[in-house]
């Protein structure tokens, strides 16, 4: 303080220093003071853009199919704008609680605790919408030759408990684990379906994004990981096989008819019944064109049954 | 000032008795300086009163005991009391320890490699280089402190985990080897930085007495400049711990986030404390025990980096005293 003030008085005959300083302060509070009165105006049009805007958030895995529909769909509908983003099905369904998001993409069904937690904040029921088919697929590098991986042995190697190739008939290499973050719903479908929500291994190194997966095993002669099939480029899906049968490869047939252990629905949840634009968005992802994304994006259309029940 | 003859001083005085915007402008510089201490007391309170509630909530009793949260425990499904954090799943396990180690086992493998690297350039820059070297070296390094971490953190992941897992063959290819090195990139500058304004500030005449006594120019360096410029050094290496105990993205993206309890191996993957919250806290709903825990996270590197910044600066001015003594 002492030091400041004899450097200001030394300064006193530069008045004009604290004219500026004084100019640069009404000026700021006059700015932002504008700013404020613009942002509050025209209120009419902000609740217009808010009515014509939807805000999607959750899984990673159908980021960007989800962007892919929003594409067309506003393509299709001059004025109405779709924001997509990722970040995990917990964090879709966890913005859809907290309100910040219209509607949630969720890679595996909403839990007991999140309908309650959505009841009791805002009051509304979580919907359900099927809207596409995924085949959750095993892979591992290119170079490794093996065929195929039952789901004991998939848990135990998860576990940590198998740490070799040559336990499940591959070459001589420890394994590699590749996983995805807590809050993925892809995360919580592998380990409520494999692990029997017993813990993945601590080893298991976690990644955000399938794609980092997928990156990260391509590049891991040793690596397994595990994401949703749209994504399996520069990798080697492997059959899986349920517990005492025959393995079955990740197709779309065998997602369809139920035979590949691993495949599931993709979700959208709303808060409460869909009305406006998230209603139009729904409809166009169930219709024609928008399961005809699913199928360009590379997961599986829902089966017809499936749609007629959903509707 | 005092120097000034007393009829002058009088006379200014009396010009300068009250102008009001002085008084205005010191206080409100007082007021700002307060401020920035205001706020950090009011950052750790908050994220205190987040976390503290676990002492008393039922809902957190109910899923999580607090001596889970720091102490081994044989859970199901494990043949021996391990130390795991698991924040999802039945039970949910939140223990603390393997995160607080993969932050250290991250920040000292990252304080080793940049605190010579640091310091040896900066040596080089202030007592050795040519001028012509000096103009380009200095400015490049301080140009590497503005390169955004989650670019590093993507080099880190891309180009130096492949490099470093076909170099050195490690099992994990993101592991606490390649954080660090991404994590180096951000500290030498910081270190470096502070060294080179140590070194320059060395008074000469300590330089010139210790040539005139017939030391070589490596014994000047080593032990006149070196030992002199100490305690700036020691600040740069308490900022550089500070900002890799802190730094996020880049351990986000390059250690490979497995909560692995491996005191020693420093070639595993790492889970840091900073990953951990960034990671996981959008997802958490308020109010949670996950929630809770995460804030916990958050008190406890404010206070592992605040006590260190502490002990750091009084070792410094224990040294800054030593040296002015003699």
């Amino acid at each position: 303080m002492a030091i400041g003030a004899i450097k200001l008085r030394k300064a006193y005959k530069n008045h004009w220093v604290f004219l500026v300083l004084a100019g640069a302060l009404l000026a700021s509070s006059c700015t932002s003071g504008k700013l404020r009165h613009e942002g509050d105006d025209p209120k009419d049009s902000a609740q217009t853009r808010r009515a014509a805007t939807l805000t999607i958030k959750g899984s990673d895995t159908m980021v960007i199919l989800a962007q892919n529909w929003a594409q067309a769909f506003m393509d299709a509908n001059p004025g109405k704008v779709i924001q997509v983003s990722g970040g995990g099905s917990g964090t879709g369904v966890a913005a859809l609680i907290n309100g910040t998001a219209d509607l949630a993409n969720a890679s595996r069904p909403i839990k007991d605790k999140e309908r309650k937690q959505l009841a009791k904040r805002r009051n509304v029921e979580a919907q359900e919408f099927r809207v596409a088919l995924d085949s959750l697929a095993v892979y591992v590098p290119t170079a490794n030759k093996i065929e195929a991986l039952t789901i004991p042995q998939l848990k135990k190697i998860f576990r940590g408990q198998t740490t070799n190739w040559k336990d499940v008939g591959g070459e001589d290499k420890p394994i590699v684990l590749y996983s995805r973050e807590n809050n993925s719903g892809t995360y919580a479908y592998f380990k409520e379906h494999v692990l029997d929500n017993e813990d993945f291994a601590a080893t298991a190194q976690t990644l955000p994004g399938t794609a980092a997966v997928i990156n990260a095993v391509s590049k891991d002669p040793g690596g397994i990981g595990y994401g949703g099939i749209a994504y399996a480029e520069g990798v080697r899906t492997v059959k899986v096989a349920p517990a005492d049968r025959k393995p079955v490869e990740p197709t779309m047939e065998n997602a369809t008819s139920g035979k590949y252990p691993l495949s599931r629905f993709l979700n959208i949840y709303s808060a409460g019944e869909a009305t406006g634009i998230a209603k139009d968005y729904l409809d166009f992802v169930l219709s024609d064109d928008g399961q005809q994304i699913v199928e360009g994006v590379g997961y599986y259309p829902l089966p017809k049954e499936a749609t007629a029940a959903a509707e | 000032m005092t120097l000034r003859p007393r009829r002058a001083k009088s006379k200014l005085a009396s010009s300068f008795r009250t102008p009001l915007w002085h008084r205005v402008a010191e206080r409100t510089i007082a007021l700002l300086a307060l401020a920035a201490v205001l706020a950090i007391a009011l950052i750790f309170v908050f994220i205190a009163r987040e976390a503290v509630p676990m002492l008393w909530e039922a809902e957190f009793a109910e899923e999580v005991q607090i001596r889970d949260l720091f102490f081994a425990k044989e859970w199901r499904g494990y043949d021996e009391p391990v130390f795991v954090w698991q924040p999802v799943g039945e039970p949910a396990k939140f223990n603390v320890m393997p995160l607080f180690i993969g932050s250290l086992k991250v920040t000292l493998l990252a304080m080793l490699m940049s605190i010579p690297l640091g310091v040896g350039c900066a040596m080089f820059i202030a007592l050795y280089a040519p001028r012509a070297v000096r103009e380009v070296v200095k400015p490049a390094i301080e140009l590497l402190a503005s390169i955004p971490s989650v670019v590093l953190g993507f080099f880190a992941l891309m180009v130096l985990a492949s490099w470093a897992q076909a170099t050195f063959g490690f099992h994990f290819r993101l592991n606490a080897v390649v954080a660090a090195i991404g994590l180096a990139l951000t500290i030498v500058p910081v270190i470096f930085t502070i060294s080179e304004d140590a070194i320059q500030s060395v008074p000469s005449t300590l330089t010139e007495a210790a040539l005139a006594l017939g030391a070589r120019k490596y014994q000047v360096a080593l032990r006149v400049v070196l030992p002199a410029a100490i305690p700036g050094i020691a600040a740069g290496v308490v900022l550089g711990f500070g900002r890799a105990i802190g730094e996020t993205m880049i351990v986000l993206m390059a250690s490979g986030n497995a909560a692995i309890m491996e005191l020693f191996d420093f070639t595993t993957s790492v889970r840091t404390v900073t990953a951990t919250i960034a990671a996981e806290l959008g997802e958490v709903a308020q109010g949670d025990p996950h929630w809770r825990v995460l804030f916990l996270l958050g008190v406890m590197l404010f206070a592992v980096t605040f006590v260190l910044n502490i002990l750091g600066d009084l070792f410094i001015q224990r040294l800054q005293k030593k040296l002015t003594a003699s």
